[in-house]
């Protein structure tokens, strides 16, 4: 069965940025199909009710890096998008001491003053230059980076106003993004700071999703990374959507179908159908084909040029490239349904606490005991744990009065030295139940439901392979130039007709949606380039 | 020293900010946590209690009082039925605006009424001229304290405590009993959300605190301060006295005055021909209709996002998107050919978190003040001025379909 001429363009995945691809594609007038192989939108930014009245989000759990400019071309106001700030920090040790910092600078200072009063100073000076730095290279983040194989006039002009670009930083910020490049968060937070909790409390964003400890030389730029985003301009800061980030996703789909695009769930894709390096639609898992010219694939690498087409059909080096990407997922998700927000000893009843990130990992050495599990092909022993409990910003998250709690829990490596995720699961949610209790004695008896996510679910439920959260590692070798190999960074394949739209393309993850933008544009100036020539 | 309403001590220690400034002569909380955002998102995702009695209130009772109102409201109180309220507004002879408020009729005959500046004498004035003598006016300001419930989540909170709210349609008013106090609620408030107000006797304020607090608190009910209202009535296109209006009894020249028309309050006056009230600034309002001689009108305006953020990034900064709420006067100009051609001034800015851009309340000519009409809005980049695009949009900005639905008996949840 075939349905040609219906549609001029497939998009396939419905994760964020297949949404926002497929909403700039059917804004621009194409006709455009996309095809989730799930029953819902979403990918790994999902919510989902487990328990009646509990609403979890799945997999990713805060937004911060959404490019502003996708919120007014799509109209996400109108569709629905509300994202709350996340006001507070919350970061307890294992001796009753913590650091509590919240949205008045001031009070942050004399917060950490209780720990350094140097540290609370350089706090301020760290946070205005990573500010700085992430300003310089948001222009870079949010166009299409240049090939840097290629000889094409085009893309030597962008190489060449790219090198102008950083010789015209001021000094100070080119020496802080070298850095950020170069060496590990704790060598950069070892000039700062001399308190380990205010230490463990920056390191965090250095190991996020990502096999690296705070001590690898990776963890300065993946830290820079998680900082890109803003919270209504104010840099670095992050955001919960009303709803989780199933909220946002729903939004975006409201918005696709707005602009005439077609959503179908259940619609798992199967292969690439092309003839002569050219794509001309794609068959579904069922059997199905849909004919389309044009075809984008918001999957991760390793599924758009390896599972969707054939390897053999692709240039020797791209597929060394893509064999050779890493995934290596490290994260897992444990999802807690509440009867009571959880009790910190001192600051019992205080459930402001709550309303943003609760990092639990007091110290550098933690993060990288944590690690050392990790290398060792074992999940830690001790995570570190980064949480929310949701419902304190959203009451619609959870019945009245019972609470979600969100907890991003690492390292938990796809492959297990001696063991598999299976046997696994339950051991890795009590080990995470078990740490919480360390700082929150008594959460245990405050649980009603659990819900683990390893690495091997999340890809085997959103096809994100090895469960690595931003389909693809943020390594330097893996950025701008290399993403997902270098060459191919500009979103073609070397199919034509045949995208890729993916977090596994510029720049990366972290629900920017920039891929899914960036994408659209490489498309439509193809399209216009063609017809201009014709 | 200021005075403390009724709900101070229950107030006093939830100010994690130990910021107070004065209304009205009372102490009030600009906000009670840090961060406003906090506090006004509150108003749109859950439920917010704010403290409103600094308002002035009046009480008008007596065979009397419909006849006063309606000779000194500048809208017709004869469509404001009992257990109805009205949006209101009264005007001096010549057709300039006094002040606005809310009108209740909470009993036949019986009129609650709320201002924002002491308007008893003027009232008091205005029944003695017209030769109404069957009439009571009452400054019951200090006899009742008011808090306003508002929020998604506000009819979830109320109906725990009380069925009388659930069947108010939106400016509904009843006599109801929380926690044993008498109270009136009204499906009212000035966030452009759903809500209620509630009037109760300022000894019983403690005790509606509380039976509000803990019913609200499955829903994370967040005490706010008058700065997330404030950002909240932007979105509302609700307009604030003394920011954008000023009470033409205290004005200098006439250039500091305003009339309903000119303030987009023409849907006040819809059915004037229809209603033969011979009500203080008539002949002047049918005047400005008829010859078309309004000066300004009242406008929201949206500021173009990309421009602003071009604007900002060209000097090498972030643009400013969080928490920027001003009521000081921006200059409006004509997009065109000459430079910095004056048109108009914007009165109120926020930078809308909901909405992800600058809005604006402003004045236009009317030539300019169709919805889409495009103007430049100045506004101070590194200390100096640039003009952005901005477009004319017919307020509210916010509209949400909670506002005005009817409330289900059942728990939402």
């Amino acid at each position: 069965m075939t349905s040609a001429g219906t549609y001029d363009a497939i998009v396939v995945g419905a994760g964020h940025n297949g949404l926002v691809n497929a909403a700039y594609l059917a804004k621009s007038g194409l006709r455009t199909l996309l095809l989730e192989r799930r029953h819902l939108v979403g990918g790994a930014t999902i919510t989902e009710e487990l328990l009646p009245g509990f609403h979890f989000t799945t997999f990713s759990y805060a937004i911060s890096l959404l490019r502003p400019d996708i919120v007014h071309d799509l109209d996400l106001v109108k569709h629905g998008l509300m994202v709350m700030p996340l006001i507070n920090t919350f970061q307890p040790g294992l001796d009753g001491e913590y650091l509590l910092l919240g949205a008045d600078d001031h009070a942050n200072y004399h917060e950490m003053a209780r720990h350094s009063v140097e540290d609370a100073e350089a706090a301020r000076e760290l946070d205005h230059i990573v500010k700085r730095v992430c300003r310089a290279v948001r222009p870079w983040f949010d166009r299409m980076p240049p090939n840097s194989l290629s000889s094409d006039p085009a893309d030597l002009a962008a190489m060449a106003e790219l090198r102008s670009y950083v010789d015209g930083l001021d000094a100070d910020v080119r020496a802080m993004l070298e850095k950020f490049a170069s060496s590990s968060a704790a060598e950069i937070l070892d000039e700062y700071f001399e308190n380990e909790l205010v230490k463990a409390l920056y390191a965090s964003s250095g190991i996020i999703g990502s096999m690296c400890g705070p001590r690898s030389r990776e963890s300065g730029l993946v830290w820079l990374f998680h900082k890109m985003g803003d919270y209504d301009g104010v840099p670095g800061s992050w955001g919960f959507h009303k709803g989780g980030n199933g909220g946002f996703t729903q939004v975006l789909a409201r918005a696709v179908e707005a602009f005439g695009g077609t959503i179908r769930t259940n619609a798992g894709v199967h292969r690439l159908l092309y003839d002569d390096g050219r794509a001309s639609g794609v068959e579904l898992e069922d059997g199905t084909t849909v004919r389309a010219d044009l075809v984008v694939s918001a999957l991760d690498p390793r599924q758009t040029f390896t599972r969707l087409m054939e390897p053999d059909d692709l240039p020797k080096d791209l597929v060394r490239h893509i064999h050779d990407f890493k995934f290596q997922g490290t994260a897992a998700k444990v999802n807690f349904a509440l009867d009571r927000a959880p009790n910190f000893p001192g600051l019992e009843g205080r459930e402001d606490i709550f309303r943003g990130f609760t990092n639990l990992g007091p110290s550098i050495d933690y993060l990288e005991e944590a690690f050392a599990d990790c290398r060792a092909g074992r999940f830690s022993r001790r995570p570190f744990l980064d949480c929310c409990v949701q419902s304190t910003i959203d009451p619609d998250m959870s019945p009245a009065g019972k609470h979600v709690m969100s907890c991003f829990a690492m390292y938990a490596p796809y492959h297990l030295a001696e063991s598999d995720w299976e046997t696994e699961r339950e051991n890795l949610g009590d080990t995470v139940q078990e740490t919480i209790e360390e700082f929150f004695p008594g959460f245990s008896e405050l649980v009603l439901h659990r819900e683990v996510v390893t690495p091997a679910d999340i890809e085997r439920l959103v096809g994100l392979s090895e469960g690595n959260i931003f389909a693809g590692e943020l390594f330097e070798s893996q950025l701008f130039f290399n993403r997902p190999a270098p060459g191919w960074n500009q979103y073609r394949t070397p199919i034509e007709g045949y995208y890729q739209c993916g977090s596994g393309t510029h720049p990366g993850g972290c629900v920017t949606g920039a891929p899914g933008k960036l994408a659209a544009q490489r498309i439509l100036g193809d399209r216009a380039a063609v017809e201009s020539s014709a | 020293m200021p005075l403390t309403t009724p709900f101070h001590p229950r107030l006093e220690p939830l100010n994690q900010t130990g910021i107070w400034k004065h209304w009205s002569g009372y102490l009030v909380a600009p906000q009670y946590q840090y961060s406003q955002t906090a506090e006004y998102y509150a108003i749109r995702n859950a439920v917010a209690l704010l403290d409103t009695s600094p308002l002035f209130k009046y009480r008008f009772r007596g065979p009397g009082a419909g006849t006063l109102l309606e000779r000194a409201l500048a809208r017709d109180v004869g469509a404001c039925a009992p257990g109805r309220a009205q949006y209101t507004c009264w005007c001096d002879e010549r057709g300039f605006v006094l002040q606005d408020g809310v009108v209740m009729q909470v009993e036949p005959g019986e009129y609650l009424l709320t201002a924002a500046e002491p308007a008893l004498r003027h009232f008091r004035r205005v029944a003695r001229e017209a030769g109404i003598a069957d009439v009571s006016i009452d400054d019951v300001s200090r006899q009742f304290g008011i808090l306003a419930l508002q929020g998604p989540h506000a009819h979830d909170v109320i109906r725990q405590l009380t069925e009388a709210a659930t069947p108010l349609r939106y400016f509904g008013v009843t006599p109801a009993e929380i926690a044993g106090c008498p109270v009136t609620i009204s499906r009212t408030g000035f966030t452009g959300d759903l809500g209620y107000e509630v009037w109760v006797r300022a000894d019983d304020a403690l005790t509606l605190w509380d039976a509000l607090m803990e019913a609200g608190r499955g829903h994370n009910i967040t005490p706010i301060g008058t700065t997330a209202l404030k950002m909240a009535r932007v979105e509302a296109g609700l307009l604030l006295m003394g920011v954008d209006f000023h009470m033409s009894r205290f004005a200098w020249v006439d250039a500091q005055r305003e009339t309903p028309l000119e303030l987009g309050w023409s849907w006040m006056f819809r059915k004037l021909d229809q209603d033969g009230r011979d009500f203080v600034g008539r002949a002047a309002i049918e005047s400005e209709l008829e010859q078309g001689t309004s000066r300004w009108t009242t406008v929201g305006l949206a500021v173009d996002w990309h421009e602003y953020e071009r604007v900002h990034a060209e000097a090498g900064i972030v643009a400013p998107l969080h928490e920027v709420y001003g009521e000081s006067t921006m200059s409006i100009y004509r997009r065109g050919g000459k430079e910095w051609d004056y048109a108009g001034y914007a009165s109120s800015f926020l930078t809308s978190s909901l909405l992800k851009k600058p809005i604006a309340i402003a004045k236009l000519p009317p030539d300019l003040a169709e919805p889409g009409s495009e103007v430049d809005l100045e506004v101070t980049v590194i200390r100096r001025p640039h003009n952005v695009l901005a477009r004319v949009e017919r307020p509210p900005f916010f509209d949400p379909p909670r506002k005005t639905a009817a409330m289900e008996g059942s728990v939402a949840r």
